[in-house]
């Protein structure tokens, strides 16, 4: 049950993708959010579903274990869609009591949704596709020319890597300790919001003890390894970039040429002048 | 019949890359009063089949009939499943999460929608049942007990809920000898009580023969093997190459046999190595003298 949680867990496999530079992929995420927006109609995010389309495609994650992982975001693009319908103004549609639905209110309330589950959709292709550690070494790589301004990029990302490799780890101690109250007869599963929030008790305390020894055994066990973070630790696998992150930072560029092309409405006018000149001739 | 089990498969993160078949067509049948033991190494399903018994996993296919009603179809309620099936996981001292030890033994009773008074007596039944002292480790912290007495009280937590059938995930993991002895012994006890059928799941060979009359030796999802402690330990290479071990008289057996000592093969404790060695010797006495 716990376990359905997708976002931030790695997919396993060995595509082109899956190959890529850390750092390229965290950029390329970068790009891709800010793209998103750019973007001022729906025509823009046909050139983002194809992109995503043939990332999915390419690095073969299944599109349901995707989409599982907008289950525990699923209220807030619900609620992010109520919210937009009712609250534009504009030229009324439909009116239900004191609630009107107007045409700039549904055409908001699409452009938002789908806003956010591409947000969400292409963020968590970057953890499917990437293994923790690497990302977190992209992430130090990344921010280390920020360490001339007393940014802690080394730690940071340690903190990053800790917090990743953990999430694993305390999603089965929850699933233990879950199944061990739910032994004892406990019900996580009924009952109001008052109820459910107090059931939770019997799971939550466990948790943070569970949480606190780990914490405490992993520092331990770090400092018997003499670990300080720092300059001068080396890594077994250094990052270089190849031939296929040139070629990824290329497709990077096309793609955000096309975005600020079409969001410019140079794209429509382009179409509309070939539409033209076909038909003229 | 207590426990039947037919068919049992399960397949763990199903459409997943890495997911993996944990249970193969288990069947086995337990009787009330039973005590029986679970080996097998790590990964070969023991924890997924216990799991199962009082509904917390779902089989892929397959039936789970306690008394002849199976579990596995949706309309049995799972609180009276687990009213009548306790399970206590490996170290269950992590699921202690009340301020007194009071409390958190009530739990269980007072998720069955007992009365108070019924609860606070199975309460104290459950502490003094597990060799501790109510009156007065009752209302302290479960937290300031040492790590025996907290597995202990949370132990009495699936006990206070008075189920016919008791599991245990390796009761006596990571203790010192003698919370191993003081844990086994109060098993016991409850086992003779009211006659509740025990399912222990343990590493300790020694403690499997000595306690169990049902060995289920499970292999990589499949059970190999259903028999008596000395069935099961007879056959001592094949246990071996389970990776699992012998309890120690056995393994000392076993080991004089390989150097052409004629021991017999079905001894698992101490006094009967004890008489095999006699015998033994007396017939080399006896062959001396002639």
């Amino acid at each position: 049950m716990i376990r359905d949680i997708t976002l931030g867990q790695y997919y396993p496999g060995d595509s082109w993708f899956h190959r890529l530079d850390a750092r390229v992929k965290i950029i390329w995420t970068f790009i891709y959010i800010v793209s998103l927006f750019l973007i001022r109609d729906f025509w823009g995010y046909v050139i983002v579903l194809v992109t995503l389309a043939l990332i999915i495609g390419i690095s073969r994650v299944p599109l349901n274990f995707i989409l599982k992982g907008l289950k525990p975001i699923f209220l807030i693009i619900i609620f992010t869609f109520v919210i937009n319908m009712f609250m534009t103004k504009g030229t009324p549609l439909i009116e239900i009591g004191f609630l009107t639905i107007t045409k700039e209110g549904l055409r908001n309330a699409f452009f938002m949704g789908t806003r956010l589950v591409l947000l969400i959709i292409g963020s968590s292709i970057l953890t499917l596709i990437t293994k923790p550690i690497q990302l977190t070494d992209g992430i130090e790589k990344l921010l280390s020319p920020l360490q001339k301004f007393g940014l802690p990029s080394h730690e940071l990302a340690m903190m990053m890597t800790i917090a990743l490799r953990f999430i694993p780890t305390l999603l089965e101690e929850t699933d233990k300790i879950m199944k061990a109250q739910m032994a004892r007869g406990a019900d996580f599963e009924s009952g109001n919001i008052m109820r459910r929030a107090k059931s939770l008790i019997p799971l939550l305390v466990p948790l943070f003890i569970s949480a606190f020894r780990i914490a405490q055994d992993l520092a331990m066990a770090m400092e018997a390894r003499c670990y300080r973070g720092g300059s001068h630790r080396t890594r077994m696998n250094g990052m270089r970039l190849r031939k296929r992150d040139g070629v990824a930072a290329l497709l990077i560029i096309l793609y955000l040429t096309l975005i600020i092309v079409q969001a410019q409405g140079i794209l429509s006018l382009l179409m509309m002048s070939v539409i033209q000149l076909i038909q003229a001739a | 019949m207590q426990i039947q089990v037919k068919n049992l498969y399960h397949i763990y993160s199903e459409g997943m890359p890495y997911e993996s078949v944990s249970l193969e067509d288990v069947s086995f049948e337990i009787e009330k009063g039973e005590f029986v033991g679970v080996i097998g190494h790590t990964g070969s399903g023991k924890s997924t089949l216990i799991q199962h018994l009082n509904g917390l996993l779902k089989p892929k296919s397959g039936q789970i009939l306690i008394d002849g009603i199976d579990i596995t179809s949706g309309e049995v309620k799972m609180s009276d499943i687990r009213r009548r099936i306790g399970l206590v996981f490996q170290y269950p001292e992590y699921q202690l999460f009340e301020e007194t030890v009071h409390k958190d033994v009530a739990f269980g009773p007072m998720n069955l929608g007992l009365s108070q008074e019924e609860i606070d007596i199975r309460v104290k039944k459950a502490i003094e049942l597990v060799g501790l002292n109510y009156d007065e480790i009752g209302q302290r912290s479960p937290f300031e007990l040492s790590g025996g007495q907290k597995r202990r009280i949370a132990i009495a937590g699936v006990i206070a809920m008075e189920p016919e059938i008791l599991i245990l995930d390796e009761p006596i993991a990571g203790l010192d000898p003698k919370s191993h002895a003081d844990i086994l012994e109060m098993i016991k006890v409850i086992h003779s009580v009211n006659n509740t059928t025990i399912i222990i799941v343990s590493h300790n060979m020694g403690d499997i023969a000595r306690l169990t009359n049902k060995i289920l030796v499970l292999d990589s999802g499949k059970l190999v093997m259903v028999g008596t402690p000395a069935e099961v330990f007879s056959q001592a290479d094949y246990i071996e190459s389970l990776g699992l071990g012998l309890p120690p008289s056995a393994h000392l057996m076993n080991e004089l046999r390989k150097r052409g000592v004629p021991v017999s093969r079905d001894i698992l404790n101490i006094d009967e190595a004890e008489e095999e060695l006699y015998r033994l010797l007396k017939q080399i006495e006896g062959k001396i003298d002639a």
